[in-house]
């Protein structure tokens, strides 16, 4: 029981992208296509569980005045597995990523549940927050970027919803777009959470 | 086990092997996936290639020439000239450089484009990949074009602009007339054709 709380305390209750506004860079910029969020959500996620697994591991064998440096090292690692594998199979999702994919490195929310959970907690526990965090950033983007795609081009997941002659409203594409609907799908957030916990 | 004290030996001991085995992975990744990039890159050309010519039985790409940062990649069937396709560039779009594959009848009119990347604003400069905008390039000899400039109607050409992107219009003109006036220059095209049947 408590370890399904650790998996579900990143998806709903401190939701990375709607509560924590952590890792804003690539959910700003890539969620103009919902492919393209969830090519970036499976990114991250794949790297948040290594992370976390690994430094979880090693946390007694880092001593305390380099994690930083060694924590870094290992998330480097692990976004250029994935920015090489992705190179290899997925060449058309790794060009519309592009320079988002090495950029995961920075995504806040990596180094964060390394720095506050992964170094602090069992291996097990590590990954399932892992886990937690990766799919509610995935759900999180993959959502915003749905609305975007069917506001701004008539599409969700490149089937088309809306037929080609009726115009649509651009700005959602375009990086305004991404601002507006952030802020209100956190606005709805906080409404159903405020709802919902009393 | 108790965590290690941030004593100089463990600290450069602990980034040391971390360092070691992370860069160990990453060269095992590489190597794993070397081909696989290579290969997926190469199938990309060849059936880029494939689409901008008529059908062909040679390997184009062993046959590249490189000029002016266009590569001709010359098409035969039976050794006798099916075209030329061209691997163009413009660094005039509305976000930088993107690169087009252009096929060259033996005669130098456009047989087809295809758009080889770009990261043209979504939902505007990124139509110039729809047939709306890029089937009006075939069949166009641009030899028999006023003052031999293919342009969009706006500058006094022949070209309908992709609405509200009107830049990335002039950049895919800009690339398809680099490579066709390279193509006359370097290979004047019933010169080539002469020189196919020798």
């Amino acid at each position: 029981m408590k370890n399904l709380s650790y998996f579900t305390n990143g998806l709903i209750k401190n939701n990375p992208t709607f509560v924590l506004v952590l890792g804003a860079c690539p959910t700003l910029a890539v969620t103009t296509a919902a492919v393209n969020g969830l090519g970036m959500g499976a990114a991250t996620t794949f790297v948040l569980v290594c992370s976390n697994l690994l430094i979880a591991l090693l946390k007694n064998v880092i001593p305390d005045k380099v994690r930083i440096a060694a924590f870094i090292l290992i998330i480097a690692t692990f976004v250029t597995i994935v920015d090489l594998v992705m190179k290899a199979y997925t060449p058309d999702l790794y060009n519309t990523l592009g320079i988002f994919i090495p950029l995961i490195v920075v995504n806040c929310i990596i180094l964060g549940r390394a720095e506050a959970f992964a170094q602090k907690n069992r291996v097990f526990p590590a990954i399932l927050d892992g886990l937690g965090m990766g799919l509610g950033f995935t759900l999180a983007i993959t959502l915003l970027a749905s609305i975007r795609e069917l506001l701004g081009n008539g599409s969700i997941f490149n089937v088309r919803l809306i037929a080609e002659e009726i115009p649509t409203i651009l700005l959602f594409i375009l990086p305004p777009g991404a601002f507006i609907t952030y802020g209100y799908l956190i606005a709805m957030m906080n409404r159903l959470r405020v709802k919902y916990s009393n | 086990m108790a965590k290690l004290d941030s004593s100089l030996k463990n600290m450069v001991l602990s980034l040391f092997f971390i360092s070691l085995v992370m860069s160990a992975a990453l060269a095992f990744v590489y190597s794993a996936t070397k081909d696989p990039i290579a290969a997926s890159a190469k199938a990309k050309e060849v059936n880029a290639i494939k689409e901008v010519l008529p059908d062909f039985n040679n390997d184009p790409l062993s046959e590249g020439k490189e000029i002016d940062g266009i590569i001709f990649y010359p098409a035969m069937q039976d050794g006798k000239a099916v075209g030329y396709a061209a691997k163009t560039f413009t660094d005039n779009g509305y976000s930088g450089r993107f690169d087009l594959m252009v096929g060259f009848l033996p005669d130098g009119k456009i047989n087809n484009v295809v758009v080889l990347q770009q990261k043209e604003t979504p939902g505007l400069g990124s139509n110039m990949t729809k047939p709306k905008f890029s089937n009006q390039f075939i069949n166009i000899n641009i030899t028999e074009l006023k003052d031999q400039r293919l342009a969009v109607r706006k500058d006094g050409g022949t070209i309908d602009a992709i609405s509200a992107a009107t830049i990335s219009s002039r950049a895919y003109c800009d690339a398809i007339q680099k490579a066709h006036d390279l193509l006359i220059k370097n290979f004047p095209p019933d010169k080539e054709i002469g020189e196919a049947q020798k």
